[in-house]
């Protein structure tokens, strides 16, 4: 189904992009509520909340130009280092600015 | 659960606002992050106020750089529909790691403080919940700074995009990236969580290879939980 991106119809678009956005966002803390949360629920959520980071960010340093894989190295490096978020965050992207100039 | 647990869902204007400052200067990145989605939408051809009202009710960078894409005269609204719905699939998760903590609130604040659940501001709260800590000032403060700061940069992008027109050369398209392995690093380290992240990180990977696009979040995430359920952690003292 085709819809015109023009007048009302692209904010027709955008509610429905929002519309399905928004049942992400609700869509797992209301299944959740029909799971009883047991110790092994807990296990799995736990385990399952670093390897969302984790499966974002793997197939970047795969795919990614030398920039972002030193973006993501400096940033691990330093985090590793200083223990802080911030200067992590500014090593990473420093790195590519600096590598992506040439 | 113990007594101190069941205190952590507890949020108050202080501790939003705290979380409003705490996330306020990656939310700086955001603006440029943003104002680079401003400029592309103006250059697809998106009016103003579309523009802005993607950025305020759809708040996912991702999928909204992904249906300028599929943006046209015309647009495929159902393939647009899947499209946001496996980017943005990563919301579900995030809502089922934090429901512990959520199911203590009654549900109009359980599902009001999701509205502006994202990557950065989940991650944090996550970690906080994972410390102890109370989380939900940093989710709700967190998203709002990001919020505000998002849309704000998309309005920047629409009216002075041109300073931004390269975001890739200036290492910006590099800021969730960073932001999200910096917390992994941050987080919990044991011989457990590195086997954890390696499951996560092959099956993400060869999802990324071998199944349709946007699919490989949640398959990582999911071997990743599947591995934590077969290597448990041993009961926390209490």
């Amino acid at each position: 189904m085709n819809l015109d991106a023009t007048g009302a119809g692209a904010l027709i678009v955008v509610l429905v992009m929002a519309l399905v956005t928004l049942a992400t966002r609700w869509g797992g803390v209301f299944v959740m509520a029909f799971v009883p949360i047991s110790d092994r629920v807990r296990q799995f959520i736990t385990a399952m909340s670093g390897s969302v980071l984790v499966a974002i960010v793997a197939p970047m340093a795969l795919q990614g130009d030398a920039g972002a894989r030193l973006a993501l190295l400096a940033t691990a490096v330093t985090m590793l280092v200083l223990k802080k978020p911030l200067p992590a965050i500014a090593a990473g992207i420093l790195a590519a600015a600096l590598v992506r100039q040439f | 659960m113990t007594d101190a647990e069941s205190e952590l869902h507890h949020f108050d204007r202080r501790m939003v606002w705290a979380g409003f400052r705490q996330l306020a200067p990656i939310s700086i990145f955001v603006t440029l992050f943003g104002a680079a989605f401003g400029l592309a939408a103006v250059q697809t051809g998106l009016d103003d106020s579309v523009i802005l009202a993607m950025s305020a009710l759809v708040f996912a960078g991702a999928s909204q750089f992904a249906a300028l894409e599929l943006w046209g005269t015309q647009v495929p609204l159902f393939t647009l529909m899947i499209t946001v719905f496996a980017i943005n699939a990563r919301h579900l998760l995030m809502g089922a790691t934090l429901y512990p903590w959520l199911r203590q609130l009654p549900p109009g604040r359980r599902y009001g403080v999701m509205l502006i659940a994202s990557d950065a501001n989940w991650a944090m709260a996550m970690q906080a919940f994972n410390r102890n800590r109370p989380g939900f000032g940093l989710l709700l403060g967190g998203g709002l700074a990001l919020w505000s700061f998002w849309v704000a940069g998309s309005w920047l992008g629409i009216h002075f995009g041109s300073a931004v027109s390269n975001p890739k050369r200036l290492g910006l398209d590099m800021v969730m990236g960073c932001f999200l392995l910096a917390m992994v690093v941050g987080g919990e380290k044991n011989l457990r969580m590195l086997v954890i992240w390696s499951v996560a990180a092959g099956a993400s990977l060869l999802a990324f290879r071998y199944l349709p696009e946007n699919s490989h979040v949640v398959v990582g995430a999911l071997a990743g939980g599947a591995t934590g359920l077969l290597w448990k952690e041993k009961a926390r003292e209490s």
